[in-house]
């Protein structure tokens, strides 16, 4: 009896190795990433020859704000994350709510940043002032422009699924929407370190 | 609550939200030079390598992109050292 319940069971089958979402979508990311990679590399290295200045304006930022800034955006990458997740299991009913919760920390980062450049424009401050802030507000507006740019792909996804477009048959384009927002969370996580606190 | 941590999302969550603390605290108490900038260095690298693997689901596919966006990762903290490494000396 002990012998007959040896039963070799067969290797478990390699789980086939998956991209989430639409091959196209990863280059688009992958030219994002290398043209931020380039603006913080500039950055980095236009404040090795500007330390003082660098350090000396870089107080005068929000560290607070953009902190906050950067939990909203781990956050909302999270709720898309759960929408992928419902989809994937078919939780169809599941999918618009956090894709909407996605999108409202969004948009809680663009109200905040809109708060920080309006006190920052209220100064007098422009990309003319210096050097630190011509890299301050230009670094920090490519990246907002990045957010709207994913807050409406977010809008798309959310139309979508609200007609049941993303279940367990299909989530390819929720996915490739979610990797873009994702790429919008990872840039910022470089960012705020960067901009704001390294000294 | 133990259950939700089993999903690699919820996980993934809780640590940048407590690596975004540590940043900021950081900032708070003037933390500067070669010591605070390898640690806000290294806390980004591990926040972006879990939205790489556990945000954007790149643990399971295929190698090349794995190391693509993680090798991204490794290339703009690389230059940012150097860089502050350049203004250091």
């Amino acid at each position: 009896m002990q012998a007959m319940s040896t039963v070799t069971l067969p290797a478990p089958a390699p789980v086939d190795k998956r991209l989430p979402g639409d091959l196209a979508i990863w280059f688009f990311i992958l030219a994002e990433l290398l043209a931020f990679a380039v603006f913080f590399a500039t950055y980095a290295f236009a404040r090795a020859s500007h330390v003082e200045e660098f350090n000396l304006y870089q107080q005068t930022l929000d560290r607070n704000l953009g902190a906050l800034n950067t939990l909203l955006l781990i956050t909302g990458s999270w709720f898309v994350v759960r929408a992928v997740q419902a989809a994937h299991r078919d939780d169809i009913q599941a999918v618009p709510p956090n894709i909407l919760l996605g999108w409202l920390c969004g948009a809680g980062f663009l109200v905040v940043k809109v708060f920080e450049y309006a006190a920052k424009f209220g100064a007098g401050i422009s990309m003319s002032t210096n050097t630190f802030y011509m890299f301050y507000i230009s670094l920090t507006f490519f990246h907002f422009m990045h957010v709207i740019l994913g807050m409406v792909i977010l809008t798309v996804l959310w139309f979508q699924a609200r007609n049941g477009a993303y279940g367990g048959h299909n989530a390819h384009g929720l996915e490739s929407g979610a990797a873009y927002w994702h790429m919008v969370d990872l840039l910022w996580i470089v960012l705020f370190p960067l901009v704001y606190v390294m000294r | 609550m133990i259950a939700a941590l089993r999903n690699s999302a919820h996980r993934a969550w809780v640590v940048l939200m407590v690596a975004t603390g540590l940043t900021w605290y950081l900032g708070e108490v003037g933390a500067a030079g070669t010591w605070a900038i390898v640690a806000m260095l290294a806390i980004a690298f591990v926040k972006g390598r879990l939205v790489i693997l556990d945000f954007m689901e790149l643990r399971e596919a295929p190698m090349m992109w794995r190391v693509l966006l993680e090798g991204w990762l490794i290339l703009v903290s690389s230059l940012i050292l150097l860089a502050y490494w350049i203004s250091l000396k």
